[in-house]
């Protein structure tokens, strides 16, 4: 019995050069941020500013942090695998060898939806909710720090398989058999679910936290209904993590008895059901789909808005259509398995269903359309984005209907028709999105605006990039070429995969342009300054406030008396000729206390999460046991909160309302 | 311009909600772990449709006909609903900030839920004596998933009721304290009503077919 389960000194994998320099190289980088932050002696500031931080502002910033580093490790898995296909036409076998491609395009899948698009919107919903319904924090601020840091902890382990072992080969959605210990015997799909299951938790954590922070926590007026539209998309996406995110962990725990106990889930042997698991995957996965996607919507309602300098069209219909999605987003499921067999009546259904929940949608692109019609739309980076989404999203909307019909389906299941459609979808889509919130609230988060013209080269990079690199796809599946292909007989595919390959080159100079754009910006911070809190006109309450706001975000909560309410209150004053009253009252207020409970929480689950996957069983236990206490040290702290004095409360605010007089 | 003049914000029935500001620590707690039971039952309701799927998948081994006994789960019915009116009962003793009549209460839940387990374990025993383990069927995978799954909730709903005790002990009825101990009694109703779906659906339905 090895007193470390299954880990050895093989689990390096020093005979691959390609895993060997990528893993290297994260190392390296890794070391060399610690090594800068102790040199710089920052570890004080880190610690106390941000890993210990319970703000909602800050965990956003981290999240959105998480999401754009996994973006460069997820993008770089997508050139790698382009490069591939380039290569490996006829009786060429490229530069990756099987199993290494099939882990390429797993961990690219697993890090794209779990960890660099979840982070993201879960993110920028951190940031922005809050201070959009004028309130303080979230309604559990300590929790919110640990969903954080399991998310993190699901990053690591991920990364970590580059280094110790392997990761699955068996795509992102992990099918059974293929996932079943017999025919995946090595720890890669253990590190999938593994880091999936921490990761899970902290989103249901986080799905639990907003539904309660949007449904129990408004300022004062604040009803359902002059909600911002932002706000409403999240509350849709969290009630659908709570609804949907349980499934998975249900799903994967199963698999995981399977691949550590012996149970017969999903086995071929035992009357086991592998179809089983495809349906409750994706009783997860459709709504996942809108989890994603929903506040996506919200930040383009914001920027559509703000932009063209009018309210919302159809505010009732978009929230209508948001709120229609969510539960209609739970009827489709299957249709991402038509091919099962589940017989012509079935597989209507779910078409029909599918085709359905299309018009919602739709709705909500008329809305986008009539704000913008007869408004004085500024073309800033935020909008450029949102524009692109129209068009790209429409298109990857029509391919979703086309395979919404269960007879083309069974022709273009599985094929690369089906990889353009969801990567039309999520690029143009969600992708766009968070690059418009992005842009849109950096200024509140860091009181500087993002250069405009690299945002708008990054941007003009991304589209046309995006078009080249998924066009040729939706063709080379009509043409029957399948997904997840290491390599390919038919030579009359290439042309069209070197024309992809290009394509993902010309993304890859805009998330250049992204990189320069963030460094630009920051040099010349003192040129962008957003002194009023205010740069571009909004109309929703987190522009009601400095940027970057303090702590406690607002002095006083806003008293909210309409739809769109920091514009109303603009109005209303700019209509007054009396003078405001500088005769405010100012009180102390409470704001929650650092903790290190998250970070300390992350700490075990790494911990016990490495141990799972290798059996090492005595460090699974330890790694328990230290969450338990940590929680019992929560549990008897003294104090929750810590008061900040009135005095510090009237000086900030009496700076912002000078800057704001100027 | 149109839509605006047609909407009459005055009839709005989602206006009436108008919040007065955020609600209390209290309600929002309380409103959050609701939201948590929430989603610990739509875990329960993927186990149970997986138990469901696979009731008949006994791959020639024995079924839940030949295996359950009804006496037993009778008196584990027994247990854990009795336990969840001493649970009320603790609900009272907290109400009166009655120390005594607390911790009493709360004993007796405790030993109410740690007889549960013991008959349950010993129900597992003699089925994994007999060759039934989750190793030999789809049926029994998905059995032992579902009842071990509530019968882990039911653990971790003692090691927190013994620590919430700790807490009165320590803390005393302060805020936080009963914030905790009310959300502790919704959780471990809460397995009750799962409890009597496992009852229906697992030994009723499945002693008969």
């Amino acid at each position: 019995m090895n007193i470390l389960g299954k880990l050895s000194w093989s689990a390096i994998p020093i005979s691959e050069p390609e895993d060997m320099i990528a893993s290297g190289l994260m190392i390296l980088a890794a070391v060399g941020v610690l090594v800068w932050v102790t040199v710089k002696g920052r570890w004080p500031y880190l610690w106390q500013e941000w890993l210990t931080s319970v703000d909602h502002k800050r965990i956003g910033v981290m999240y959105c942090i998480l999401a754009l580093l996994m973006l460069l490790r997820g993008f770089v898995d997508a050139i790698m695998m382009r490069a591939q296909q380039v290569m490996a036409a006829g009786g060429a076998q490229g530069y990756l060898p099987p199993q290494h491609y099939d882990q390429i395009f797993s961990a690219h899948g697993t890090i794209m939806i779990f960890f660099m698009a979840m982070p993201f919107i879960i993110g920028l919903m951190n940031f922005a909710v809050p201070l959009q319904l004028g309130i303080r924090d979230v309604a559990f601020p300590t929790l919110n720090s640990v969903s954080l840091g399991l998310t993190a902890s699901g990053i690591l382990l991920t990364n970590i398989s580059l280094v110790v072992g392997e990761f699955a080969k068996t795509g992102w959605v992990a099918y059974p058999p293929l996932s079943e210990l017999r025919f995946s015997p090595g720890v890669g799909v253990d590190y999938y679910l593994w880091a999936l299951q921490i990761s899970g938790v902290g989103t249901l954590l986080t799905g639990i936290n907003f539904v309660t922070t949007i449904l129990k926590m408004r300022a004062p007026g604040m009803s359902y209904m002059r909600m911002p539209v932002f706000c409403w998309t999240a509350l849709a996406t969290n009630l659908l993590i709570v609804a949907a995110f349980p499934i998975l962990t249900a799903t994967f725990a199963m698999l995981l008895l399977d691949r550590y106990l012996g149970f017969h889930f999903f086995t071929n042997s035992g009357q086991g059901n592998p179809m089983m698991y495809v349906n409750l995957f994706w009783a997860w996965g459709h709504p996942e789909v809108y989890i994603l996607i929903l506040p996506a919507f919200g930040i383009f309602s914001e920027v559509f808005a703000t932009f063209s300098g009018k309210p919302l069209f159809g505010y009732r219909s978009i929230v209508a259509a948001t709120m229609a999605i969510c539960v209609f987003s739970f009827l489709v499921w299957l249709h991402h398995f038509f091919t099962m067999g589940a017989g012509a009546d079935v597989n209507g259904f779910f078409g029909i269903m599918t085709m359905i929940i299309a018009v919602p949608t739709g709705v909500k692109i008329f809305n986008w359309l009539f704000t913008m019609f007869g408004g004085r739309v500024r073309f800033t980076v935020p909008v450029l984005w949102s524009l692109g989404f129209m068009v790209t999203f429409v298109i990857g909307g029509m391919t979703g209907v086309l395979l919404a019909v269960p007879p083309a389906d069974f022709q273009l299941h599985n094929s690369l028709f089906l990889v353009a459609h969801f990567h039309n979808v999520l690029i143009g889509g969600l992708f766009f999105g968070v690059m418009a919130g992005y842009n849109y609230w950096f200024p509140k988060a860091f009181g500087f605006t993002l250069s405009e013209r690299w945002g708008k080269a990054a941007f003009w990079c991304w589209l046309v990039g995006f078009y080249v690199a998924f066009m040729p796809l939706y063709a080379l599946g009509l043409m029957g070429m399948t997904r997840r292909l290491q390599h390919y007989d038919n030579a009359a595919w290439q042309p069209l995969l070197i024309v992809a390959a290009a394509g993902a080159l010309i993304v890859l100079c805009g998330i250049i342009c992204q990189i320069i754009q963030l460094i630009v910006s920051i040099r010349e911070r003192d040129e962008h300054r957003d002194k009023t809190g205010d740069p571009w006109n909004g109309r929703t309450l987190e522009w009601a406030t400095p940027s970057p706001p303090p702590a406690w975000n607002f002095p006083a909560l806003p008293r909210v008396e309409g739809k769109d309410a920091f514009w109303t209150e603009k109005r209303r004053i700019r209509g007054s000729s009396t003078e405001e009253p500088t005769s405010l009252r100012y009180e102390p207020i409470e704001v929650p206390k650092n903790s290190a409970t998250g970070f300390v929480t992350a700490f075990f689950a790494v911990l016990t999460g490495f141990a799972l996957i290798w059996h090492i069983w005595w460090m699974a236990m330890l790694g328990l046991v230290g969450a338990f206490i940590t929680i019992l040290a929560f549990a008897w702290r003294e104090r929750a909160e810590i008061e900040i004095p009135a005095a510090l409360i009237e000086r900030v605010d009496r700076a912002y309302r000078e800057a704001l007089s100027r | 311009m149109t839509m605006a003049a047609l909407y009459d914000e005055a009839a709005d029935p989602l206006l009436d909600t108008a919040a007065d500001g955020p609600a209390p620590k209290a309600i929002v707690v309380a409103y959050g772990f609701w939201i948590f039971l929430l989603s610990d039952i739509v875990m329960f309701s993927a186990i149970f449709a997986t138990y469901a799927v696979l009731a008949h998948a006994t791959a020639g081994g024995p079924s839940g006909a030949q295996l359950f006994n009804e006496t037993r789960v009778l008196v584990e019915t027994g247990c854990l609903l009795l336990s969840s009116y001493t649970c009320g009962l603790m609900s009272l003793g907290i109400e009166a900030r009655h120390r005594v009549a607390t911790y009493c209460a709360a004993a007796v839940t405790f030993a109410l839920g740690v007889a549960f387990l013991a008959v349950e374990l010993s129900e597992f025993a003699g089925m994994v004596a007999r060759g039934a383990t989750p190793e030999r069927s789809a049926f029994l995978s998905a059995f032992f998933t579902l009842v071990g799954c509530h019968g882990l909730h039911v653990t971790f709903g003692l090691l927190w009721l013994a620590v919430m005790m700790a807490q009165v002990v320590t803390k005393g009825f302060r805020d936080t304290v009963l914030r905790r101990l009310f959300c502790f009694s919704l959780f471990w109703h809460a397995l009750d009503i799962i409890w009597v779906g496992i009852f229906t659906v697992v030994y009723l339905i499945g002693a008969r077919s």
